[in-house]
């Protein structure tokens, strides 16, 4: 500093003193939030002041919205109309069989006394706004611990899954997107059946399916579906399609690429899944092995 | 340009108010709250940080690090980021500011942004750092794109903040 006041003049601790300061003190609170999660308090209050601001911001938007609505053209509801009545024929076939099959599927189920593996109840909610967060994909939604949202629940759309929740706020929740890096989706190839770990790669529309052996049986254009395997996610719902398969011999893994069939980075209602497979008890874990389970999108 | 050229454009403005400062900041923070969406959200700039930087620099002994700090960490819970990110570099932005301020208002507004430029990338590459510290991946160049829109926003802002301070003109020493 080319200036420094005269010593008469009070005028409290030097820029470089406080600087200090309040580095010190937000890389406390980086380290005890990435590191030991220790703020979720401290992050429940902050985000309860946010919280009126958000939706404040979100007004105009949302208003725009609605006048865009009104002013619909009757050409555009008649096609919209047709469209859909179209729809609903096609899906009035798929119903009545479905409604057969889920039967017969019941009474099987009973007979095999398996547990009842349908999702159970779920939350609607729509998305306030992508986290504008460049490192992660995360998404807000309008519905919080006051509605019963834990986080851990699978989030859809109408087509398959989006992600996963993954913090909660009193009125509002952040969900992790499956293209989010590391989040991590259990899932199984419909055609082979074949099981694996679908994750995200952090850019929009790519996901990557890991730990393939070379030979794995996959083939471009395979659904994969959740899997069940980890708890989380209930079994059969829709991840991803496999655009891309690399083979290199020279690999232990194949690489393949696939790109989430689900509108995750377009819906603007999801649907919070509140299922919860009651799993055994654990084995007591061993002695040496790492007692503490990671985050509960990790399992699988 | 030359000395003379400065002071002659320099006028004596009122001192800022703190409700407006504090208004601006707050329509600032409305504006990062916007749902930008797609294209629009790497294109757009942190107008906190711009802001922080404006009044850092006009009004440093108004300012000081706390709103700054604050701001911070609103915008973290906000943006879903790490708890602290923001703070951090706000923290940091302001401390530039308000040891550059003499030198950034000798200069003119063309050259005021190549000093903002740098202060904002600097504060982008904290948040980087912090980032890739706790284990993200490198976003890609666009990143930076959000440094140069707040540095192309700055004479705007320079122009707009500083229409409330131009002294009234006084009725009895007008111009004939």
């Amino acid at each position: 500093m080319e200036h420094q006041p005269p010593p008469f003049f009070k005028t409290g601790p030097t820029a470089l003193v406080r600087l200090l300061i309040f580095s010190l003190l937000s890389l406390t609170l980086l380290v005890a939030d990435a590191r030991f999660k220790y703020l979720a308090t401290l992050r429940q209050i902050a985000a309860a002041i946010v919280y009126p601001l958000e939706r404040l911001a979100n007004a105009p938007v949302n208003a725009a919205a609605r006048v865009a609505d009104f002013f619909v053209t009757q050409a555009a509801l008649k096609a919209e109309n047709a469209r859909l009545k179209e729809r609903e024929l096609a899906s009035a076939t798929a119903l009545q069989q479905f409604r057969s099959l889920s039967s017969e599927n019941a009474q099987l189920r009973e007979l095999l006394a398996v547990r009842e593996r349908l999702p159970g109840q779920a939350t609607a909610a729509e998305v306030l706004y992508a986290a504008r967060d460049p490192f992660s994909r995360k998404v807000i939604i309008d519905k919080g611990l006051q509605e019963g949202i834990r986080p851990g629940q699978p989030v859809v759309d109408n087509i398959g899954v989006i992600g996963q929740v993954t913090r909660v706020y009193l009125w509002t929740s952040e969900v992790t997107l499956i293209t989010d890096k590391d989040q991590a989706v259990p899932v199984q190839n419909l055609r082979s059946g074949l099981r694996g770990v679908v994750f995200g790669v952090g850019h929009d529309g790519m996901l990557d399916l890991r730990f393939m052996p070379v030979n794995a049986d996959i083939r471009t254009g395979d659904r994969l579906v959740t899997s069940g395997i980890d708890g989380t996610y209930p079994p059969g719902l829709p991840v991803a399609e496999v655009v891309n398969i690399e083979r290199n011999a020279a690999d232990m893994f194949a690489r393949i690429a696939g790109k989430p069939v689900a509108g995750v980075a377009s819906h603007l209602h999801v649907l919070v899944l509140n299922w919860e497979r009651k799993a055994p008890e654990r084995p007591p874990a061993a002695e040496h092995a790492p007692a503490k389970r990671k985050k509960p999108k990790k399992g699988g | 340009m030359s000395l003379a050229r400065v002071i002659e454009r320099q006028e004596i403005l009122l001192p800022a108010r703190p409700g407006f400062i504090a208004a601006t900041l707050a329509a600032a923070f409305l504006l990062n709250l916007l749902p930008w969406g797609g294209v629009l959200a790497t294109l757009t700039p942190d107008f906190v940080a711009v802001l922080l930087l404006y009044w850092s620099i006009h009004q440093p002994r108004r300012l000081g690090f706390t709103p700054g700090f604050l701001l911070g960490l609103a915008m973290d819970i906000a943006e879903a980021s790490l708890f602290g990110q923001h703070a951090l570099a706000y923290t940091v932005l302001t401390y530039g500011a308000i040891t550059l301020h003499r030198r950034i208002l000798m200069f003119g507004i063309r050259h005021q942004v190549l000093h903002v430029l740098p202060l904002l990338v600097v504060a982008q590459l904290i948040m980087l750092i912090v980032r890739l510290a706790a284990g993200a991946s490198f976003p890609g160049m666009s990143y930076f794109v959000a440094s140069l829109a707040g540095a192309a926003l700055w004479p705007a802002l320079a122009v707009l903040l500083q229409l409330p301070q131009r002294p009234r003109p006084d009725p009895d020493h007008a111009a004939i």
